[in-house]
C-alpha cells in the first residue's frame, strides 16, 4: 500500500505542477523535506542514546517484566498474539504512558524498544505482525493528557484560559484511539500476513 | 487540581526516571553503568536507521504540498464535508494533520490567531491538534527502526482513528464552548 501512496503523491504532485505552474514549489518542496527528515533523524541520537541505555538498565532490573504484569488484563485483552511476560509489553506501556505525560523525547525511544521487542516475535520481517499495528494505533492516535505544545500556542495568541482544551483533548484522543485499535482489529482479517511467494 | 498534579507529574517525570531505573538497578545488583553503556550503543544505528524511510516519506509529502496539491484536495473535498457539518475552516487542519507534524502546526497557530485564541473555532482547531499524531512520521520512524515495510492495514486503521478525533472534537467542542 505504501509503494502505491508514496508514488500517487508524488506523480499528483508533478501533474498539478503542470497545470498550475508550480515546478519550482515542488522542487523546493522535495529538497526541504530531504534535509528536514535528516535533521529529525539526526536530532533523535541524543536522547535516543539515553534513553535506550536507561532502557537496558530497567530490562535487566526486571522493571519491564513487572510493568508487563501489572498491566495483563489490559495487554492480554489489546495484544492477545504477545506472550504476557514478554519485554514487548512493558516497553509499550513505557512508550504509552511517556506519551500520555507529553513527554514526546521519552516516547519515541520507547516506543523504537517496543518495535524491536515486537520485531523479534515476528516471523515475516519486512511485514507488520498483527500486534505492531495495534501499537502504531496507539502512537498515531498520539494519547496524551496535556498537550504541551498546543497550549504554548493558546497563550502565546492571548487566551485567558489556554487549559481549556486540555479536556476536550482527552475525550477526542481517547476516542480515537479506541476507534483506530477495533478498526485495526477488524481489518487485520483482510490483509494478510503471510507474504504470497 | 488535577491539572496541576499532571503538570507536575510531567515536570517530574524525567529527572525521577532517570534516577529511579538506575537506583532500582543497583538495588537489584545490576552494573548500571556498563548495561547504560551497552544499551546506549543502539542509539546512534537505530536513528541513522530511520533516515531512508523519514526522507522517503517527508520528500513525497513536501512535493505534494509545494505543488498546491494539497489545497486542491481540500477545495474538491469542502463540499461533501459541508454536508456533514464538519466547520469547513478546519476542513483542511483534519487532512493536513495525518501528513505533515509541522505543518498542521504552522495551519493550526494561524487558526487560533484568525479567530481568536478563546473562540470556539481556535479552541477546536487546537483540540483537533493535540488530540491525534502524525500517521505518516510516527510510520516512518518505527516501521523505519526494525526494516518493516509492508504495513497491511496500518493506514486505513490510523485513517478511521483520524476521522473519529477530528469528528469528537469538533463535537465536544461545540457541547462544551
Amino acid at each position: 500500500m505504501l509503494n502505491y501512496i508514496w508514488f500517487a503523491l508524488m506523480a499528483i504532485a508533478v501533474v498539478v505542477a503542470a497545470f498550475n505552474g508550480t515546478a519550482a514549489g515542488v522542487t523546493k518542496g522535495a529538497v526541504d523535506s530531504a534535509k528536514t527528515a535528516v535533521e529529525i533523524a539526526i536530532g533523535l541520537v541524543g536522547i535516543m542514546t539515553l534513553w535506550l541505555g536507561i532502557m537496558r538498565v530497567a530490562e535487566k532490573a526486571g522493571l519491564i517484566t513487572m510493568l508487563g504484569w501489572l498491566l495483563r488484563p489490559i495487554s492480554r485483552l489489546v495484544f492477545p498474539e504477545i506472550p504476557p511476560d514478554h519485554p514487548a509489553i512493558g516497553a509499550m506501556i513505557l512508550n504509552v504512558a511517556a506519551n500520555m505525560l507529553g513527554l514526546n523525547n521519552a516516547a519515541t525511544p520507547m516506543g523504537i524498544k517496543a518495535m524491536e521487542e515486537l520485531q523479534s516475535l515476528n516471523e515475516e520481517k519486512e511485514t507488520a505482525s498483527n500486534s505492531m499495528v495495534t501499537f502504531l494505533m496507539l502512537n498515531t492516535s498520539g494519547i496524551q493528557f496535556i498537550p504541551v505544545t498546543i497550549i504554548g500556542v493558546l497563550s502565546a495568541a492571548g487566551s485567558k484560559n489556554p487549559t481549556a482544551i486540555i479536556s476536550t483533548t482527552i475525550i477526542a484522543t481517547v476516542s480515537g484511539a479506541i476507534a483506530a485499535v477495533i478498526a485495526a482489529k477488524i481489518l487485520q482479517r483482510f490483509f494478510p500476513y503471510r507474504s504470497a511467494k | 487540581m488535577i491539572r496541576i498534579i499532571l503538570e507536575n507529574i510531567s515536570l517530574w517525570a524525567v529527572p525521577a526516571l532517570l534516577v529511579g531505573i538506575p537506583l532500582i538497578g543497583m538495588i537489584r545488583g545490576v552494573k548500571v553503568y556498563d548495561t547504560f553503556i551497552e544499551g546506549a550503543k543502539e542509539g546512534f544505528q537505530v536513528a541513522v536507521r530511520i533516515i531512508p524511510f523519514l526522507v522517503g516519506i517527508l520528500v513525497a509529502i513536501g512535493m505534494f504540498r509545494g505543488s498546491g496539491a494539497m489545497d486542491m484536495l481540500t477545495r474538491a473535498l469542502q463540499p461533501l464535508m459541508s454536508a456533514t457539518g464538519f466547520p469547513a475552516e478546519l476542513f483542511p487542519l483534519a487532512i493536513l494533520r495525518t501528513l505533515s507534524g509541522s505543518g498542521s502546526l504552522a495551519l493550526t497557530t494561524d487558526l487560533i490567531k484568525r479567530f481568536g485564541a478563546d473562540s470556539v473555532l481556535g479552541r477546536t482547531a487546537a483540540t483537533m491538534y493535540g488530540s491525534s499524531e502524525t500517521l505518516f512520521y510516527v510510520l516512518a520512524v518505527y516501521y523505519g527502526a526494525v526494516g518493516v515495510k509492508r504495513t497491511r492495514h496500518t493506514i486505513p486503521a490510523a485513517l478511521v482513528g483520524d476521522v473519529v478525533a477530528a469528528a469528537v472534537a469538533v463535537a465536544v467542542c461545540a457541547w462544551l464552548f
